[in-house]
């Protein structure tokens, strides 16, 4: 911020130089002021318009889209303002029901994705920074490749006579194939294997600014490397990772493709009870209700993330 | 002193002690990578069910694909709106993230979490509010409709992206051009844009990426003759399982695959 504003300072100043004032002159130097700040906030101006383009993009893509949305989830199917499509939300069964499959999906894929994603990260971070880079490929690959992709593998390697069942039953795991997709575990194994990279990337940038210096004081003054490991390096990664996690949660409860096409139609999350509504009922004003309900839990969310800690930091890198 | 037996750790831990570690972060690493190429061996595959190792092997799923007229159709498609997004996105998100940046206006910070929202509201939301939006004012399965949804998602990303190059490079430079008399348009394209040129072009790939790989505003606000390859690809998961999508995966993983390598070389080479 400070850097930019003096930027704008020096290019106006620079342009003036060349100008009329006489140097020296009082009445002069406060005309000069006066017009420089004028200048600095023109050209802010000038300089902020270049992000309208954007701006109305999204104002046409999202602020219209979803305040209507917002709108349709007080009316009644009459037309006339209502709160029903939020009571039935508290009254019926299906609805709890939907709202408790949402948190337990996202809340054990956090899960999951924290156990399997400290040891990897962990793993990155001591790594050379060259090493770190080929291995991170294992994690970008996964993440640049389509989720639809990535969810067709799985239904294929889940499948009564897939891969996984195959393999199970050779070294002798079990010893009929166990259905593991079209229902709560398939998903989950999907939208783990979706949602790791979401954790890993923030976490292993935080392990990445742990001093190694304190690891090799707290060995010098005698600590064990598993003490000092849970005294010193785990406190200090543990932002990164409440960060990834609470990413992974986010996206979780907002998640579709994959719960839609693991679950077989036996998960019903939030997402995908707004589609059923739409396409069985065609009722605008439930589905939109849905949808705000899981907007307002977003950003609230991330409201108490902002507050607890630098969560854009952590998201963009530091600042 | 064997490489088993010398410190990996600042705590004295040896590589050996710490074969744990190593063995379980190569199968989480398997586990990552494995079910993102498998798709490629059982592309090839003659039988109707999806088998592995197929127990022969044969073109016939890509003859399917490349024979067919709808798969043709909705490949064309989203190749076409996926290149329009990038070439949108990329120079609007560019133009906003330059501006938010150097401008230093009070404002700056929160039109550019303004600018994330695309990000933070959940797809599934996006995705009806904009089918019904669209219903409204008729862009519903219009190649136009589906660039513009598109664009304001690649946007967050490009912004991130150019905002990171901007926060490396030293704007000075900038200035010490506009002192020696070049107007700050010149100064970007000549001095600025050269040199977070490669940032650039990832920001460009990833919203070609976005777009092409973006299954759930697809799903609702495209159609018929625009219907998206995304969009057949899901109705087809959600229905049976055709093994012609082992082939039109295989070919997406291909497409996703060289463009992260292109984006990691041209990574290395801005820094």
């Amino acid at each position: 911020m400070m850097v930019a504003k003096s930027e704008n300072a020096v290019a106006t100043s620079s342009a003036h130089t060349s100008g009329a004032s006489a140097p020296g002159d009082r009445s002069g130097h406060e005309l000069h002021a006066k017009e420089l700040k004028q200048q600095q906030r023109r050209e802010q101006w000038s300089l902020l318009s270049l992000a309208l383009p954007g701006a109305l993009i999204v104002f046409f893509v999202i602020v219209i889209p979803v305040s209507w949305l917002f709108f349709l989830s007080f009316l009644g199917s009459d037309g006339e303002p209502t709160l029903q499509h939020y009571r039935k939300m508290i009254e019926y069964k299906s609805y709890a029901r939907t709202f408790s499959t949402t948190f337990q999906v996202s809340l054990f894929t956090t899960l999951i994705c924290i156990a399997i994603g400290y040891p990897l990260a962990y793993f990155l971070a001591q790594l050379p920074a060259r090493w770190a880079g080929i291995f991170m490929l294992a994690v970008l690959l996964p993440f640049w490749t389509s989720l639809l992709v990535r969810t067709y593998a799985w239904l294929v390697l889940l499948q009564r006579k897939g891969i996984l069942n195959d393999f199970a039953m050779q070294i002798g795991l079990w010893d009929s194939p166990v259905k593991l997709v079209h229902n709560m575990t398939g998903t989950l194994i999907g939208m783990a294997h979706i949602m790791l990279p979401f954790l890993v990337l923030p976490l292993y940038s935080a392990m990445r600014k742990i001093e190694r210096d304190l690891m090799h004081a707290a060995s010098n003054l005698g600590a064990s490397p598993a003490r000092a490991f849970w005294h010193i390096y785990m406190p200090l990664s543990i932002s990164g990772m409440v960060a990834g996690s609470l990413i992974v949660f986010i996206l979780c409860l907002g998640f579709y493709v994959t719960p839609a096409v693991l679950g077989g139609g036996k998960v019903i999350m939030v997402s995908t009870q707004i589609t059923a509504i739409l396409e069985n009922q065609f009722n605008w004003g439930a589905a939109s209700a849905l949808g705000v309900v899981l907007l307002i839990a977003t950003l609230l969310l991330l409201f108490v993330a902002a507050r607890v800690f630098k969560f854009d930091a952590a998201l963009f890198g530091k600042g | 002193m064997s490489w088993w037996q010398s410190p990996a750790s600042d705590t004295q831990v040896t590589h050996g002690g710490r074969l744990w570690l190593y063995i379980l972060a190569i199968i989480i690493m398997l586990l990552l990578v494995i079910p993102t190429f498998i798709v490629i061996p059982m592309s090839f595959s003659d039988s109707q069910y999806l088998e592995f190792p197929p127990s022969t092997w044969s073109m016939r799923w890509y003859h399917e694909y490349f024979g067919s007229n709808k798969w043709m159709r909705a490949t064309w498609t989203s190749l076409r709106i996926g290149v329009l997004t990038m070439l949108v996105a990329t120079p609007v998100g560019t133009m906003a993230a330059y501006a938010l940046y150097v401008s230093g206006h009070r404002a700056a910070r929160l039109i550019f979490m303004y600018m994330l929202t695309p990000m933070i509201v959940p797809v599934i939301l996006i995705a009806i509010g904009v089918f019904y939006f669209y219903g409204r004012v008729k862009l519903n399965n219009s190649i136009a409709g589906l660039v513009l949804a598109h664009t304001a998602l690649a946007i967050p990303l490009v912004m991130i992206i150019i905002t990171a190059a901007l926060r490396s490079y030293d704007l000075n430079q900038e200035r010490v051009a506009r002192s020696l008399g070049a107007t700050r348009l010149k100064a970007f394209f000549v001095i600025t844009l050269p040199q977070i040129k490669f940032s650039v072009i990832t920001a460009a790939l990833l919203s070609f990426l976005t777009s092409f790989d973006e299954v759930i505003v697809s799903i609702f606000v495209s159609g018929g003759k625009t219907a998206t390859l995304t969009k057949h690809m899901f109705s087809a998961l959600r229905d049976y399982i055709d093994p012609t999508i082992a082939a039109i995966s295989t070919i997406m993983v291909l497409i996703s695959t060289v463009l992260l390598l292109l984006v990691q070389l041209a990574g290395s080479r801005d820094k």
